[in-house]
Order: structure tokens, then sequence, then C-alpha cells
């Protein structure tokens, strides 16, 4: 035996396994274990799947009560057909799982502050964040509420977890998804929990902006004075057209929230500010949607269409899942979430619901008193009280384990104190009064509402929704159409909670919520339509304080209103334009004063070029107007010119004021003074100045645009949907499609609407939906991003509802799956 | 004659070991290593012939899965390795990396010799 040889060729055989076989680092990120990645049994190439992939089955599972059916379509939606309820939860649990495994755990471990567990130590900040905002708390409080309350809801959210771990449990090690060999970690049995935790997921998504603008607006507050704060940030919107219209009678309120005698001086003047925190990923201030629905009296058939899509932050693999559910007490359609059971956004054989968000701030901080930094007693009402104490626990990957240590409050858990704080906030002790902690009935209303056959079921649906304040449009075949805006509400005093509120005693406390009979609605009004867009629900005349006015975009509200107004004779396909719909009527208003304030003579070529672009443009936001660009960054320059003097001498973060106070106060006002340069004490420069600055700002951007062909609106905003981990090659990039902020199609550069859905209230019921992705969660699966060009297009997929006798002979159907009990 | 034998025998243990995916993905190390020991040929023979065995074998698998999937993963993968997208480069890097293991356990195989 020849031993040096030997001896060197094994350790370099080891080396090279061992190189293989370990993740490396390359520039920041890690590869994947090349061996295995690579391996063609073991890796990847497993999860490249045939184009001509075959979804037939038969299977065999313990658990199920009965028998289960599913018949699945060309655009691979599944039409479920159980005897039993819980049977076609179990069976939309596999499915889930089989086409969105890593999605729908990936998202829950967000929820639950688990990131560093699989991807180390470089996502500590966002664990710490998410769990000192109690997210893993709120879950629990959820399930232990359902658990005891609502035990119907609770068995369907066990069968479907049950059917998630089906799924799991029949997985080989070389058919888990893509995403878990690329990163190197394996999937885990999913429990009920985390379909509490997506819940949370979405409250943080939609509510959650308060966690940093509370703060923001404390800062702000305090850096301008209330005066000035008052005029920035005001809560008048001269141009709102709310969501039940203005004129309503509302019934004299049941709670009349009081503010402290001494709201003055101890919280509006309040000096001892806190400085912003910046959060992992602030939620998009345009999570919103439209959802409106057009009565008998205006359609071509005399049936209502019911319209929704809602806009959300735009991913693959999609948010949404289209699935048909059918048993003996319901047969319902529409978009699921993976990680949780029954239809979110969709419709059945007699009503149709869509929802947006309402806006209202459901989200506050209170500045409590430590004795000391043990945190274990805090000061209250003129004494000590002890404080319970939550420990979270964050694995993290190849590094030590962190427990992070929080107090709860009478309020609710302590967020930020000495351990948990960013520069300037001197450990100031923050707790979090969210209505997502209070447990509630979970996914009670949409469960509910899949069930729905009429008015009164629908209203008796959603008043079980009492966690994030939803707006839910509703239309029946029987001609009903409504719309009521639902949850929980804080009966608020004027600004009560718009910044941190003291937490020494409980005047600053919450004094109720409003009954939900008060809750603003309306149903089959006289105009023939109902619409929402995230806009305030009503004006001033309603007697409870909704939150700051920043909360609600205004103009998306204006235009789908003005376009229902005007509409007769509307089919399906009217409605499709109009979800498409790419007029900017925020550019409509906002031109006229950039015009008027332009002096030609002093104008350059180039400025020339460009304010000649503005002025003949037709304020339609479509992919190749070159004016909806300039306009854009005109209005952005001149945003720039009134707040950044202002706004920068501050050491924190503080937001600027939103777009409708700018172009109300110059609608109002002519010598508007925030106009004025504060850097330039010897010149007071006018609205004038500031208008012909922003143009020599935006000129030297847009020639630059010009000139790498960007200038087309489309090319400009340069729309993508990217993979969860943002990683380009997995995300559909450059897609070709217009619109944008304060328009009906409200696509921003990752942000829009993620699924487009219209229901026309016929017989049989004539549906149309596309969302940006695919129902294969898989991006080696040709149906990963099957729907993107659609979505981008402006086109719609007819949907296929289907009764189980025609589901066989149907030309879409492609594939059959059976499901027996073991 | 025995080059050919050891390469087929090597690719051929490989694929039977990789059906039982539960085991790590280097587990045709050990065949490779076992299937040089016992065909004894020169150092860089058995070297060529565990490097061709796994090399072919990996490529022909990847080739199989990639044809049928119209290289739209792999083009993504080659993406992000990153390869300019191309799914040939990939497959080529999928061969050389299970044939360089397969390769060098051969030759370490070679030097045990009663």
């Amino acid at each position: 035996m020849k031993i040096v040889p030997l001896l060197v060729s094994a350790l370099l055989t080891w080396g090279a396994v061992h190189l293989f076989n370990t993740q490396l680092a390359v520039g920041g990120s890690k590869t994947p274990r090349l061996g295995y990645f690579l391996s063609p049994q073991h890796g990847f190439w497993q999860n490249a799947e045939a184009s001509d992939a075959n979804y037939n089955d038969n299977i065999s599972l313990e658990g199920l009560e009965g028998k289960v059916e599913v018949y699945i379509d060309d655009r691979l939606v599944p039409h479920i057909y159980a005897d039993v309820d819980n049977d076609a939860y179990y069976v939309q649990g596999y499915l889930h799982a089989k086409f969105r495994l890593w999605q729908m755990e990936f998202q829950t471990h967000v929820a639950a502050g688990r990131l560093s567990e699989i991807v180390g130590k470089e996502r500590i900040g966002t664990d710490k964040f998410f769990r000192r905002l109690g997210m893993v708390y709120g879950a629990e409080r959820t399930k232990a509420f359902v658990e005891k309350n609502n035990p119907e809801m609770q068995s369907a959210i066990d069968a479907y977890a049950k059917g998630v771990n089906a799924y799991i449990a029949k997985l080989k090690p070389e058919q888990i998804p893509f995403e878990y060999k690329l990163l190197d970690y394996k999937p885990e049995a999913w429990t009920s929990l985390k379909t509490y935790l997506f819940q949370m997921f979405m409250s943080y998504d939609l509510t959650g902006r308060g966690a940093v603008t509370d703060l923001q607006m404390s800062n702000a507050r305090n850096y301008f004075s209330y005066k000035d704060f008052d005029l920035l940030f005001t809560d008048v919107q001269d141009s709102l057209d709310p969501i039940i219209p203005k004129g309503t009678v509302y019934a004299t309120p049941a709670i009349k929230p009081i503010a402290p005698a001494d709201v003055q001086t101890a919280y509006l003047g309040d000096t001892t500010g806190n400085s912003s925190v910046l959060a992992p990923f602030v939620p998009n201030k345009s999570n919103g949607s439209n959802n409106w629905v057009v009565g008998g009296s205006k359609t071509k058939s005399g049936r209502p269409i019911l319209a929704n899509d809602p806009h959300l932050g735009l991913n693959l693999p999609s948010l949404w899942y289209e699935v048909q559910i059918s048993t003996p007490t319901h047969r319902t359609y529409g978009a699921s979430f993976p990680g949780s059971p029954a239809v979110i956004i969709g419709f059945n054989d007699s009503i149709a619901w869509g929802v947006t968000n309402a806006g209202r701030d459901v989200l506050d901080y209170y500045d409590m008193k430590f004795k000391d930094t043990t945190l274990n007693e805090y000061w209250f009402k003129g004494q000590w009280v002890k404080a319970e104490k939550r420990i979270e626990t964050i694995k993290v990957k190849d590094s030590a384990t962190i427990q992070e240590n929080i107090a709860l409050t009478v309020f609710g858990p302590t967020m930020y104190d000495h351990n948990y704080k960013n520069s300037g906030s001197g450990g100031k002790n923050l707790a979090l009064r969210w209505t997502a902690h209070d447990g509630g009935s979970g996914l009670l209303a949409f469960y509910k509402l899949n069930h729905a056959k009429n008015y009164d079921d629908y209203l008796e649906a959603i008043s079980h929704w009492n966690s994030t304040g939803q707006n839910f449009a509703f239309a029946s075949k029987t001609g009903d159409i409504a719309l009521k805006q639902q949850a929980n509400f804080v009966a608020r005093w004027f600004r009560q909670g718009d910044f941190i509120l003291p937490g020494q005693d409980s005047s600053y406390a919450w004094q109720g919520f409003i009954p939900t009979e008060e809750n603003p609605m309306i149903k089959n009004p006289t105009r023939g339509f109902v619409s929402s867009a995230n806009q305030k629900v009503t004006d001033q005349t309603y007697p409870y304080y909704l939150g700051a006015a920043s909360n609600f975009p205004v103009y998306r509200g204006i235009i789908i209103n003005r376009k229902l107004s005007a509409l007769t004779n509307a089919t399906p396909q009217d409605i499709q334009k109009l979800q498409m719909d790419n007029y900017n009527v925020f550019a409509e208003m906002a031109r006229p004063i950039l015009l008027k304030y332009i002096d030609q003579a002093a104008l350059t070529t180039d400025e020339k070029k460009y304010i000649n672009m503005l002025s003949s443009w037709n304020l339609v936001s479509d992919i190749n107007e070159k004016g909806a660009t300039v306009f854009n960054h005109i209005w952005d320059s001149l945003e720039t010119t009134i707040w950044s003097d202002e706004f920068a001498k501050s050491t924190t973060n503080l937001g600027w004021p939103d777009e409708v106070t700018l172009l109300e106060s110059l609608q109002r006002d002519s010598l508007y003074s925030f106009a004025d340069n504060i850097n330039t004490p010897n010149k007071k420069e006018t609205i004038a100045d500031a208008v012909m600055e922003a143009i020599k700002k935006a000129t030297a951007v847009l020639a630059k645009a010009d000139k790498d062909g960007k200038l087309a609106w489309g090319a400009f905003k340069d729309t993508r949907v990217s993979h969860l981990l943002k990683i380009n090659p997995l995300s559909s990039l450059h897609l070709p499609i217009g619109g944008g902020k304060h328009i009906i199609n409200a696509t921003t550069e990752t942000h829009g609407p993620s699924w487009r859905m219209i229901v026309h209230m016929t017989d049989d019921i004539e549906a149309y939906g596309v969302y940006p992705g695919g129902q294969n969660g898989n991006p080696g699966s040709k149906y990963y991003d099957m729907f993107m060009n659609h979505w981008a297009t402006g086109k719609y997929y007819p949907i296929l509802f289907l009764h189980l006798k025609d589901a066989p002979s149907n030309k879409r159907i492609k594939w059959f799956m059976s499901f027996t009990k073991a | 004659m025995k080059f050919i034998v050891s390469l087929l025998l090597t690719a051929l243990l490989a694929f039977v070991a990789g059906l039982f995916t539960q085991l790590p993905w280097w587990v045709f190390a050990i065949s490779s290593f076992v299937v040089a020991a016992l065909l004894h040929q020169s150092a860089g023979k058995s070297f060529l012939s565990g490097f061709l065995g796994l090399f072919l074998l990996w490529i022909v698998l990847a080739f199989i899965k990639d044809a049928a999937n119209e290289h739209i993963l792999s083009t993504k993968v080659a993406l992000i390795l990153p390869l300019g997208g191309s799914y040939m480069m990939l497959i080529l890097v999928t061969g050389i990396i299970g044939g360089l293991v397969s390769g060098l356990a051969a030759l370490t195989g070679s030097y045990v010799k009663k």
C-alpha cells in the first residue's frame, strides 16, 4: 500500500466533499451547499417540473372523514368537492402545502420572528422587532380565544393543519421546495398557531404603520410646535369624497370619549419626544385597495356587479391562491391565503364580497415609567405595579441564542425599553396597545362569509371581524348591495393616539370600542353603487375621531365615485376597464397649480420642452405617456423644495406632510408661508419661486431619464414582482403596466392590485379574476408566473365555477385527484 | 476494457446509491472508492474513470430533467449562481462537481493495493 499518496488523496477527497457540502460566504450572502444543490438526485434539478406534468393522483390519508374529489383546471385551480366541510379544509391544507409550502412557512417565520433561525445573525434585527411588537403574543391570544369561543372555526383550522402535515409527511427528501435547498434548511410540522401567526402578519401589514408613524408624529409635533404641526398634518381634507356619502345622518353615539383635562399641556404640548425607530420594513403607505359594487339599476343585466382589487406588496410566490370549495353546506370560489383555510375574497352561489383596508388607527404607544432597569415594576395610578414578563427566545443559525425580556403592562407589551431603543430615544419605555393583541374571532368572519346566503348572513358574519379595520363590500343575487366598515374601533377623542400617550394613569387609556351597529355602513343607496378606496369613511359629522388624516388617501375615492356615477348599462367588461383605468385625478388638480405659477419667459429651452409635455399630457398614466413622468418629477421636486428646508434640520426622521395637504394648501392660500426657504433669511420665496425651483431641479433628472430612454412612464416606473427572498432571477421584472399612486390602477414599482376580481351576480355567477403570479409556487414550474402577462396587460381569466356533475366533462378540467380515508 | 467497466460500474453504483435520498448526496464517494479499490488501474486511469463515471451520470440525469422542464429552472439557477443564465454551463458545472469528488475518491481507492 502506498501510504503517502493514499493519505494525500483521501485528504483531497475529504476536502472536496467538505467544500461542496458547505455553504460558502460570497459577497455578503451564502451559496447553497453546491454538491447537494447540484446533485441531480437530491438537489434543485428535482424541482425542475416537467412542462407536461401530470397532477392526477389517488391519495389515501388518515384523518379524513370521507371521500374528497378534486378537479384541477387548466390554470391549476383546484375545485374541491367534499362531503364534510372539514374534509374540504383538510384537502385545502394539503393542496396549499403541495403548491406553496415554502412560502406559507416562510411568511409565518417572518411573523414569528424566526428568520435568523434559517438565515443567520443578519436578520436578528427583524426578529427582535416582530417579537417585541408582540406578534407571537397576539397569535397565541387569538388562538386561545377561538378555541374557547368558536369551536367550529377551531376545528376547521385543525383540519387544515392536518392536511398540511399529511403532505409534509409524504414529502421525500428530494421533493422539498426549491428555496429550502437554496437556503439549506428543512420544512417543519405545521401547527394551527401558524394560521394565527399569518393573520398577525396581515394585521401588521395593514395596521402596523402606526408603530412607526406614531413616533414620527410625536417628533414632528415636538419639532414644529403643535400649532404648525396642525397645519402640516391637518385633519382637514377639502376634496374628500367619503365612503359613506356626505350628508348621511349618524345616530347619537353610545360612547362620548372625553379628552383628559391636561391634554393641552401633558399631551399636545408635550416636548418629551421619542426618536423614530427604524422598523425592518414599514408597511407600505399604499397598502390599500379598491372595492365597489354597481347595483342592478346601473348594469345592463339588472344584476349587481362586485369588484375588488386589494393593493399590497407584490411578491412571488403570490400571497393569493385561487380555490373552489364545495360541500353540502356551500359552494364558494375565490382567493385564499396559503396558511389559512377557506376563501378570503370571493363569492358563492348566492353572494359575493370584497375587502379594502379601513386605515383606522388601532395601535398606540404609552410612555411608561419603570422603577429600575429590571422592569419588574412600573408606576401606575400613584403606585408601583408589578409587571409580568414574557421571554422571547430567538434561535440564531451558527450563533448564540438570544433572549428578549418583555415587560407586560396594563396597556400591553413594552416594545421599547433600555435594552431596545434607537439613537435619541434615551431609553424611553413605550408600551404598545394594539387591537391585534386582543385575541378575537380570527378568521371566523371569512369562514361565515364563505357560507353566507344573503344580506343578513353577511352582516352577522362580518360582525365577528374585530381585528384590523376592513371595508366589506357585498352583493347578492337577489339584488342587494352594501358596504360596511368593520372592526373593534377605538372611541377616540380628537388626536387621541396620534402621538405617544402618557401612561402613568388611565386618563389617556382607550375609553371603549364603538358598538358595531354604529360602524358606518350603506345599503342599496339611491345613487346605485357603493365603493371604498381607503379614504375616510365619513365626513366630519360622524361622532368619532377616525385617526390621523395621513392614513386616508383621498384621490382614488374621488375618481372611482366620479366614474361610477357616470356609469350606465354596465357590463363586466366595463368594470374590467375601470379596474385598469390609469387616469390621474391628482394630476388633474395639481397641474393647474403648477402651470399657474410658471413664468414662461424665465424657462430655458430644456425646461420649456418638459413643460410643454406636461401641459399637453392627457392626464392618463399609460406606459407610453411621457407627461406622466414629467408631472411626477416636478411634483416631487416641489415637495422637496417646500419641505426639505423645514424638515432637514430635525435630527430625526419626521415624514413629510401628505400630498393632499400640500395641494390643498396651495389651492387655498396663494401666500403659503412654507413656500419660503428658511435657509435664505434675506429673501422671502413665494409659491412661484418654489415652482420655478422645482422645475429647474426636475429638468436635470428628466434630461437624464430622457437620455437613458426612460422618460416614458412604464419604463420610468419599472414595475416588478419580486420573489419573497428578493432574488432577481426568481422575480418578474420590467412589467409593462401603467397606473400608480392616486390612480384606480394603483400599480407602483413594487406594489399594487394583488388580486383583481369581478363578480356579476347572474343566475350561474359570471366571474373574472387574475393575480400577478401563478398557482404553483415552485420557480421550476411553468405555472409559477403563468398569470403575470395577463395581469400586467389588463386581461382577465373567466373563472370556472362548477357544479360537481359538470366537472368531469368540462373541457378546461385537466386533472383529477381523489382523496380517500386511510 | 477495465477502464470502461470501472466507469460504468462507478456510474451504476452512484445512481443506485442516489436513489436512497435520505443518504447524503456524496454517498457515491464510497462506491467510487470501492470500485477503484477492487478493479485496480493506474492512479491516472482510476481518477479518470471515477471522474467520467459521475460526470456523465450527472450530466445525463440533469439533462433529462432540464429538457422536460424546457430550461425554466436551470436558466434561473444559472443566473443566481452566477453562470450568465446558461443552462449548458450549469449542466457542465453539475457534472464537474460530481466528477471531481468521484475522481478523487477513485484515486484514493487506486492506492489501496494488497
